[in-house]
């Protein structure tokens, strides 16, 4: 698995460059005249780092999550892994955050533990469709962004029940 | 709807760490989250422009062409909006073949470069087009073959078969997506 991973990129990049000298581009000038479109679109995405950072950060640390999966943690005892339930909530809005709680399931259950590869398929299953969303749409310039934020929690839904679904079913 | 979440999530941390007694927070995060977020764009800066200088060089090459037309059997299915040929679907296809592969913060180039295209198209251009909405479930349902980064933390963690999820991953992956092109 490993492999793939390390190859794709300098395969891109090789496939790029062998690919643009064949066809004779100029091809440092093209990069050059990429890169500088490039900090534009750069530049136009920090605006939304910065407004979902915050508002992220403050609901986050606040404590409110804690506080309602205590309640939920002392229903259903102290061997049962409460905490899948607000990284299946973060994952959609954040993704270091989600992958936080993924880590502590590590360590507390392991990770071929029931709910340890529950939260691996969690954590693999979806995006942060909130984060995506506002940063395409905004880089852009679109306001109404109509159904789409729908579609995207919705399908996040979806993979959140199947992982459980196919991870009791393949690994329960 | 972006809006309300956005300002939901701010009173809600706000009004409960008043509740708590814990409203120094709220003072830190505002200086530290501004810091943590010029880190995260300080990272992907240089990411992007590198990849847009690349992706420059596909383009006027053709490269892009041909990539889009290796996939335009699928691609013409799930955009049928977008003109045969145009460059957003290459960089479509690209966004999606990286982000498959687990490499997300080398996909965000390809994507946005790929709403910019997609744009031009857009007739009225503050309101999402058909085709963004289409890309966009395909990318936050996060078609991902390998997820990386999941596979070493299991791996650093002891897991005996790191990779095992994969599978796993890859079904839910696939219904979400599948689902959310269907739904919308």
């Amino acid at each position: 698995m490993n492999s793939l991973y390390i190859r794709i990129i300098p395969l891109m990049i090789t496939g790029i460059i062998v690919y643009g000298l064949y066809k004779k581009v100029d091809i440092y000038s093209s990069f050059i005249k990429g890169a500088k479109d490039g900090i534009n679109s750069a530049i136009s995405i920090f605006p939304f780092t910065v407004s979902m950072v915050f508002a992220i950060n403050i609901f986050l640390h606040s404590g409110i999550l804690d506080f309602i999966f205590k309640e939920v943690a002392n229903f259903l005892g102290p061997n049962f892994p409460v905490s899948i339930f607000p990284m299946a909530l973060l994952r959609p809005i954040s993704g270091s955050a989600s992958q936080v709680i993924m880590t502590d399931i590590f360590k507390n259950f392991g990770p071929d533990s029931f709910v340890g590869l529950l939260a691996s398929t969690l954590e693999g299953s979806t995006d942060t469709t909130f984060y995506v969303i506002t940063l395409y749409f905004g880089s852009v310039g679109i306001k109404k962004i109509r159904y789409a934020l729908k579609a995207g929690l919705f399908a996040d839904l979806v993979g959140i029940i199947m992982s459980f679904i196919i991870v009791s079913i393949l690994f329960g | 709807m972006v809006s309300l979440i956005w300002g939901l999530l701010l009173l809600i941390g706000i009004i409960f760490s008043f509740l708590s007694g814990n409203l120094s927070l709220v003072n830190d995060e505002v200086l530290k989250s501004s810091a943590q977020a010029l880190e995260m764009f300080a990272s992907m800066f240089p990411v992007i422009v590198l990849w847009m200088g690349l992706m420059q060089i596909a383009s006027d090459s053709g490269l892009l062409a041909i990539i889009s037309h290796k996939f335009s059997f699928i691609l013409k299915r799930l955009f049928p909006s977008i003109p045969e040929g145009h460059e957003s679907l290459g960089l479509i296809a690209s966004n999606i073949i990286v982000n498959m592969v687990g490499l997300g913060s080398a996909a965000t180039p390809f994507g946005l470069k790929a709403m910019e295209k997609l744009q031009e198209l857009n007739n009225k251009k503050d309101t999402a087009t058909e085709a963004m909405i289409t890309f966009l479930v395909l990318n936050t349902s996060g078609v991902t073959l390998i997820p990386t980064s999941i596979i070493s933390l299991r791996a650093l963690y002891g897991s005996e078969n790191p990779s095992m999820i994969i599978s796993s991953a890859l079904m839910a992956t696939t219904c979400a997506t599948v689902v959310g092109l269907l739904c919308e």
